[in-house]
């Protein structure tokens, strides 16, 4: 659940997603859910062009499985309220 | 023993470390080393992370190791290739392991 609150405080913002396959896809984040599978607007995919099977491609859907890093805006993380939220969550998945 | 029907939460200090994940809370706001899978590591400060080992870490470095094979002499050669990330999130099932960093490097 923290990473799921997380990912939604960066709704509208641009991110890039380094997928499992080695693609990087960039663009803006318009959802998020439980798995962290997550849908991405006006789309580019980044690093190289070597991957022209999206050019025609606007938006997209990308499990969150398939996911390796999310490279995030620095500026739009609050890494003190990050650390708060994961004391809570570790405490509260204790038995 | 009757088990309570309201919830008791316990009030957990945070300082006593009793499972493998609070050895890693100890390292919240500490640099980390993080080993991953595909031969792949990664240093940074911990941010955040949940049981799964998603993670979020800031001024993180990769390095990627790859083992090249020159074709006429048959040698093996390790290359590793390093990258800056100001903030990443990393994905859980490709972690290892998280250890305080390893001087030396």
């Amino acid at each position: 659940q923290l990473f799921f609150s997380f990912f939604k405080t960066l709704v509208g913002k641009e991110v890039i997603i380094e997928l499992k396959n080695d693609l990087s896809i960039c663009g803006t984040l318009h959802s998020v859910d439980q798995y962290l599978n997550m849908k991405l607007l006006d789309i580019s995919v980044t690093d190289q062009d070597r991957f022209p099977h999206m050019l025609s491609v606007k938006n997209c859907f990308i499990r969150g499985s398939v996911v390796r890093y999310v490279h995030l805006p620095s500026e739009h993380v609050d890494t003190q309220l990050l650390q708060d939220a994961t004391r809570k969550e570790i405490a509260s998945n204790k038995k | 023993l009757e088990m309570a029907d309201e919830k008791e939460t316990p009030i957990v200090l945070g300082t006593t470390v009793e499972e493998p994940l609070d050895l890693i809370r100890l390292s919240l706001d500490e640099r980390v080393y993080v080993k991953m899978r595909n031969d792949r590591e990664i240093r940074g400060r911990l941010h955040a992370f949940d049981q799964h080992l998603n993670m979020v870490l800031a001024q993180a470095e990769e390095t990627v190791t790859r083992v090249e094979m020159d074709e006429e002499s048959f040698e093996q050669v390790y290359r590793q290739t390093k990258r800056t990330i100001p903030m990443v999130f990393v994905r859980g099932d490709c972690v290892i392991l998280v250890s305080p960093p390893m001087r030396g490097s």
